[in-house]
């Protein structure tokens, strides 16, 4: 299939399934991005944390950035167009025909059970991660990265302990170690 | 609000704004969102915010685009949603664009390896933050099906994750989806049902026996 067709048609998918805001895209785009072979899980990871530290709606972000990385300019255009377009139809139908929507039985009685499930599915796309983190691969040799595991750890008890502040400085905090510790003392 | 230029100009620059200046997404935006529109601009009530929040967190799609969306119709209709959720999209793109036509050139460079390495281990604790965060509704939780629906997606999640089974993850949303959908029209026929047990008329023996064959 034409690149710029895939794209299209790839996000058009994820943004219709993503229920929940950003994080819950994270699992599709995974499992889109990997099983279609676009790149590889430690570049995704790469943007996946260059997405949460540059401004903008992660969504829309991560999209640009698989857009740009596949198809360049054009690329862009149509991974944004099929973010866009479930999300803006549906917005615009409801803002006209039914306000009610979200106080509809059926409609909370799916999100009782929507809400374990995309739950469970960024639990999964995080148990990836770690193991991307744990298990470190450079061309061709897995090694375990210890101090990975300790710098995770460290980054999450961070982030519970100091709830005021934002998330992204521990995203660069870990940035910087990471940098300091592979590059001058490893 | 009356449509005119003037306002699409100013939704347009209100929401270039939030799009350049929010880090985060979703939630760190609705709060932004919620600023500009509800206190600085009065476009809206503090209670049509929030239908707006819970209509964005409801439907498909990046909550902070569905928030712009709505928002932009409530202030000028259809071309204020198309305005604003434009608006909101045009900085980051702009700026990931131009990130990943340098960016993407130095990953093979050894310092930026090894931040990215670093950065690895920071993403895989920011997720699970979310998790956490996301996961507080599970406190109140007591319905035995809310706990299987999550250990059983947990499980297929798993399995997909690390390609023990392949599949894709929109089954598990579908499924999940007319599970509720049975779950919700099961629970108001069994409510249902039990009210009229407790009322009894000349047909109450008959509902009593079919309610003792379903218990069985």
């Amino acid at each position: 299939m034409n690149i710029y067709l895939d794209l299209f048609l790839s996000f058009l998918k994820i943004s219709l399934f993503t229920v929940g805001g950003g994080y819950a895209m994270i699992p599709f785009i995974q499992s889109t991005v990997l099983s279609k072979g676009w790149i590889s899980p430690e570049l995704l990871i790469n943007f996946i944390g260059i997405a949460e530290s540059t401004p903008g709606p992660f969504a829309v972000n991560i999209s640009t950035f698989i857009g740009y990385n596949l198809g360049g300019f054009w690329g862009v255009i149509c991974a944004i167009l099929g973010l866009f377009l479930p999300p803006f139809l549906i917005i615009i139908t409801i803002f006209y025909v039914g306000k009610k929507f979200s106080s509809n039985k059926i409609v909370k009685g799916i999100f009782v059970f929507l809400r374990p499930a995309v739950l469970a599915l960024i639990l999964s796309a995080f148990s990836s991660v770690a193991y991307a983190t744990i298990m470190v691969s450079d061309g061709g040799t897995t090694y375990f990265n210890w101090f990975g595991v300790i710098l995770m750890f460290a980054s999450f008890i961070s982030m519970r302990f100091f709830k005021k502040i934002h998330p992204i400085v521990f995203l660069f905090a870990s940035a910087g170690l990471g940098l300091i510790f592979y590059g001058f003392v490893l | 609000m009356k449509l005119s230029f003037k306002n699409l100009i100013i939704l347009s620059l209100t929401f270039l704004k939030i799009g350049a200046l929010t880090f985060g997404g979703g939630y760190a935006m609705i709060s932004i969102i919620e600023r500009e529109a509800t206190i600085k601009r009065k476009w809206l009530t503090s209670e049509e915010m929030l239908d707006i929040i819970a209509i964005a967190e409801s439907t498909p799609g990046p909550i902070a685009l569905n928030s712009a969306t709505y928002v932009g119709a409530k202030v000028a209709g259809f071309l204020g949603a198309f305005v604003a959720s434009i608006s909101v999209m045009l900085p980051p793109i702009v700026i990931i664009t131009l990130i990943s036509s340098t960016l993407t050139k130095y990953f093979e460079n050894p310092y930026v390896k090894w931040a990215f390495l670093g950065m690895r281990a920071g993403v895989a604790a920011l997720i699970l933050n979310a998790v956490i965060n996301l996961g507080k509704f599970l406190k109140n939780e007591k319905r035995p099906a809310v706990y299987a629906v999550f250990f059983l997606s947990l499980t297929l999640g798993l399995l997909s994750v690390f390609h023990i089974i392949s599949f894709d993850n929109i089954f598990i949303i579908l499924g999940t989806i007319i599970f509720g959908i049975i779950y919700t029209f099961l629970e108001s026929f069994i409510n249902k049902r039990a009210k009229k047990v407790l009322t009894p008329n000349d047909k109450s023996d008959d509902l009593k026996n079919k309610n003792d064959l379903e218990k069985k």
